[in-house]
């Protein structure tokens, strides 16, 4: 298991396209450069969006998990 | 007599002579290369319906946050979206008032194009989202504000309505003409009309 130090949290829980990734914009332009910040999401389609989108913007995905018991996703994602 | 015999492996040659060669061209390659550029994003918001009103501003502020330079052109009925909500009657003249009595405008008074049965539709889509955790237009509209997608009005359909600036939401840009868009178009945009 990894520890990550994370700098910023955003909890998009229980919110559908797209306010996950604009949540987490959002914190990107607030966070410095090589900062980490936790997104914990319920939305199916932000797998494949997370990816998209820092393919798009140049952050880099670090870490991706599934908590099973709850649903949740958690990306770790380093801001460019 | 000892002469001193040299083995010479030319594969271990070559590599000394290459060393940090691989490095330096990596190096001069990535500096040739032009930095990734993203293309700009014009959507042209041309419908007032709810449904493609909610479509434009989901994608509008996806691509904002995905760093993508974005703007939306709001022609005839899109316009009409971006009218204050608390405005109920626009126009200068007769017929320009009645359009706006017939057609309420302001992004919380939208219809549906099909199924709206006097604003049964929207109401359950309304409801639909909220349950479903989807930002409502006006939420999605103060995100794309937020994250700087640049509004251009059509001037001839201000015009047309009647509309002046005080009827329009706040943080709009200079109304523009057609010749704007295309120039964005022609110079490489992506674009989307809705």
């Amino acid at each position: 298991m990894t520890l990550f130090q994370i700098a910023s949290r955003v909890d998009a829980r229980g919110l559908s396209c797209p306010m996950p990734i604009v949540k987490t914009a959002q914190a990107a332009k607030l966070a410095a450069p090589g900062d980490l910040i936790e997104v914990l999401a319920t939305d199916p389609g932000s797998t494949k969006d997370f990816v998209a989108w820092c393919r798009t913007t140049g952050h880099e995905l670090v870490n991706q998990d599934l908590d099973l018991a709850t649903g949740t996703y958690c990306y770790v994602i380093r801001r460019k | 007599m000892i002469t001193e015999t040299r083995h010479v492996d030319p594969l271990a040659e070559a590599i000394a002579d290459a060393e940090g060669v691989p490095e330096a061209f990596a190096q001069a390659f990535e500096a040739a290369q032009p930095a990734r550029q993203n293309r700009d994003l014009v959507l042209i918001c041309y419908s007032g319906d709810l449904e493609k009103t909610w479509a434009s501003l989901i994608l509008a502020t996806t691509a904002a946050a995905s760093g993508i330079n974005t703007k939306i052109f709001l022609t005839f009925w899109g316009l009409q979206t971006f009218v204050k909500d608390s405005k109920r009657i626009t126009g200068q003249n007769a017929m320009q008032k009645m359009l706006a009595l017939m057609q309420r405008p302001g992004i919380s008074h939208r219809k549906l194009s099909k199924m709206n049965f006097l604003g049964m539709g929207p109401w359950m889509m309304g409801v639909l989202a909220k349950e479903h955790g989807v930002a409502s237009p006006k939420e999605l509209l103060e995100a794309a504000q937020a994250l700087g997608v640049e509004f251009m009005p059509c001037q001839m359909t201000m015009d047309m309505f009647g509309l002046t600036k005080a009827d329009m939401i706040d943080g709009l840009g200079e109304p523009v003409g057609a010749a704007t868009v295309i120039e964005l178009l022609n110079n490489g945009a992506a674009s989307l009309f809705i």
